[in-house]
């Protein structure tokens, strides 16, 4: 295996609870990926469907209590995550793993110069002595496109605009050059303009040091833009992964179909927009079956009996949905027997 | 900044000035009439008259008022009707001694208020959150001339460790500064608490988790620099509550302060001396707001005055 196929991080079977008053809500519930050095991997799915969570319980920064890894592994370079004492942990965060955040407005320490934010953890994991951080720092906010930096570095988060914030969170986040950045929506708060530069920036950097990027985002147009493979998340599990292109021309879950065909499309007149009828299944109360099947319109009694498992297609697309296995096939005979 | 700070001052002015009106004219509404009260009891209709003639008091008000306004202005607070002692002179002697109380009140309300306040934010809902806030609440709940009481109880007459009154020495700061200090370090420790654990939950100190900065550094620059900004506030309120409390602590404890000075002119009727010592403790209430607004946009530099 080549050194840029060399996986740098894989998840498997991770599962992020959070034990509430309300019951056990399981936000994560077993999902495995693996990313690869200069690879991205993109996680898409709708609000609530664990995305975020999943990228917080990679860092170890899930708010505990209530929440807590109840199982799986999170191994990098071979080193499970999910196990490492608090210590090491904080080694890794900021340092090998970065991450930046969906609000830049809210994001960066209101009192403290933009500047400082991102020196300090230079100090912290590089052992950079003041100047040597601060002129460093500069650099940064100078490599993400900041104008007059010296001057900027200086000031606080809130004479910066919004597009600024999130640049500094991305200096931030790639001051100590890590092997790991994990994006989560790092464009919805931004304008329209603002978020392809931001996207531009982040895949030039990515070049530049060679890292592996997992981009967590709603917008199907993000993913198209910048990922090499799509996991789609449904109620805290993964439920196709594919690459990018296959996502696009030949989604094969009903979910993925029905996201992609909610997508305005520029050559067809269309009066309205497609959506998905109903809504997520509550993480307090799961479905027994496929966490989709009621809002499926291929479903069948099966699909809420029993759950569907991810499973690799021919074609190295893997999906859960019982359509594509050969208990589908058999259902649908007996049913025609039947009739 | 130093143009803040002059803004800030000249913004005093108007302050100052409605200080000394709402001064004058509510020693005006207290029943009671001084120059009877200086006459003395069974004295006759005409000597009454005279010192009233004597003292300008039978003048229309708003002529008295700008009169001692423009007294005030040149440093002449009038003389004590009981003794003819010019009152800034008597402020002066009074004023170190409160100030000197109130300075040592103030320490105890920050120092003990803000750091009980993080030790239970660090571990809400915890064993030591819940008693060191049960002790606050007990703090802000007790009177202080009953606390005071029984600190001396404790203190100075049963364990006699230290002195019951008096002024003299550093060891006779301790029960007054503590008695005026303790229900402010309560509400402090409140305040504090509660404001930790609103910047705890904010987006940038998961920032900062991120970053991989270690929990102390999180807690004493990340966090407690914004939560201190109501705490702020608070302290700046807490000390003119610290100064009505002077009144009672400097009574309880026999110690010649202005909080003393004014309880006595106004038993005597004394209106000069209580109008000076009132207006002297609302200069210095405004004067600790300025400081407040400094310290305050020293923290947080997005505030701007219009």
């Amino acid at each position: 295996m080549s050194e840029k196929n060399s996986p740098i991080l894989e998840v498997k079977g991770l599962k992020t609870h959070f034990f509430t008053k309300h019951g056990v809500s399981k936000a994560v519930d077993g999902i495995d990926f693996t990313l690869r050095k200069g690879e991205t991997l993109g996680i898409v799915g709708e609000s609530g469907c664990g995305k975020s969570m999943t990228s917080l319980s990679i860092l170890r920064l899930i708010p505990s209590p209530p929440g807590k890894i109840a199982g799986g592994q999170v191994l990098y370079k071979g080193k499970d995550l999910v196990t490492l004492s608090e210590d090491e942990m904080r080694k890794i965060r900021g340092n090998e793993i970065s991450m930046i955040f969906q609000e830049p407005m809210t994001s960066l320490n209101p009192v403290i110069p933009v500047g400082e934010q991102i020196a300090e953890a230079l100090r912290l994991h590089q052992g950079m002595r003041k100047k040597e951080a601060w002129i460093k720092a500069v650099e940064m906010l100078r490599l993400v496109g900041i104008p007059s930096p010296e001057k900027r570095a200086k000031q606080e988060p809130f004479q910066l605009s919004g597009g600024m914030r999130q640049r500094v969170m991305i200096a931030m986040a790639l001051a100590c050059t890590p092997e790991v950045l994990i994006a989560d929506e790092p464009t919805t708060a931004l304008d329209v303009t603002i978020q392809a530069q931001i996207l531009e920036l982040i895949k030039d950097l990515q070049k530049k040091i060679g890292m592996g990027v997992i981009m967590i985002t709603h917008d199907l147009g993000v993913v198209s833009e910048t990922c090499d493979k799509v996991a789609v998340m449904y109620a805290g599990n993964i439920i196709e992964h594919a690459p990018t292109e296959k996502i696009f021309t030949n989604p094969k879950h009903p979910y993925t179909q029905g996201l992609l065909n909610s997508l305005p499309k520029i050559h067809e007149d269309q009066e309205e927009l497609q959506t998905i009828e109903g809504s997520v299944p509550s993480p307090y109360n799961l479905p027994a079956g496929c966490r989709f099947a009621s809002r499926c319109p291929h479903q069948k009694p099966l699909c809420h009996l029993q759950k569907p498992d991810l499973i690799e297609q021919n074609d190295g697309v893997k999906v859960r949905c019982w359509m594509y296995t050969d208990e589908w096939t058999k259902h649908t005979e007996k049913e025609g027997a039947v009739k | 900044m130093l143009m803040f700070i002059l803004r800030r001052l000249i913004q005093t002015i108007p302050v100052v000035i409605g200080v000394t009106f709402v001064v004058f004219f509510i020693m005006q509404l207290v029943p009671g009439d001084p120059a009877v009260l200086l006459a003395g009891e069974g004295a006759s209709k005409e000597t009454v008259n005279a010192i009233r003639e004597q003292l300008g008091l039978n003048r229309p008000l708003m002529v008295q008022y700008f009169d001692y306004l423009l007294n005030v202005f040149q440093g002449d607070f009038g003389s004590s009707l009981k003794n003819s002692q010019p009152v800034l002179d008597e402020i002066m002697v009074r004023l170190p001694i409160t100030m000197e109380l109130a300075f040592f009140s103030i320490l105890i309300t920050i120092v003990l208020g803000m750091a009980a306040g993080i030790i239970s934010a660090i571990k809400p809902y915890s064993l030591t959150d819940t008693s060191v806030m049960l002790v606050a609440l007990l703090g802000i709940s007790l009177p202080s001339f009953w606390f005071g009481l029984m600190m001396m109880y404790f203190f100075s007459v049963k364990l006699q460790i230290l002195p019951v009154a008096g002024w003299d020495s550093i060891l006779h700061v301790i029960l007054p500064a503590l008695t005026l200090g303790a229900g402010g370090a309560a509400i402090v420790a409140r305040m504090t608490r509660s404001s930790m654990l609103e910047v705890i939950r904010q987006d940038y100190i998961r920032t900062a988790r991120a970053k991989g900065l270690r929990e102390h550094v999180i807690i004493y620059k990340h966090a407690l620099r914004n939560a201190l900004i109501p705490v702020i506030t608070v302290v700046g309120l807490q000390f003119g509550a610290l100064l009505g409390g002077t009144v009672l602590v400097e009574s309880i404890f026999a110690i010649n302060g202005l909080g003393r000075m004014i309880v006595d002119a106004i038993r005597m009727r004394d209106l000069p001396v209580v109008q000076g010592g009132v207006l002297a403790a609302s200069l210095i209430f405004v004067i600790v707001n300025l400081f407040v607004d400094v310290f305050y946009r020293f923290f947080n530099k997005r505030i701007e005055l219009n």
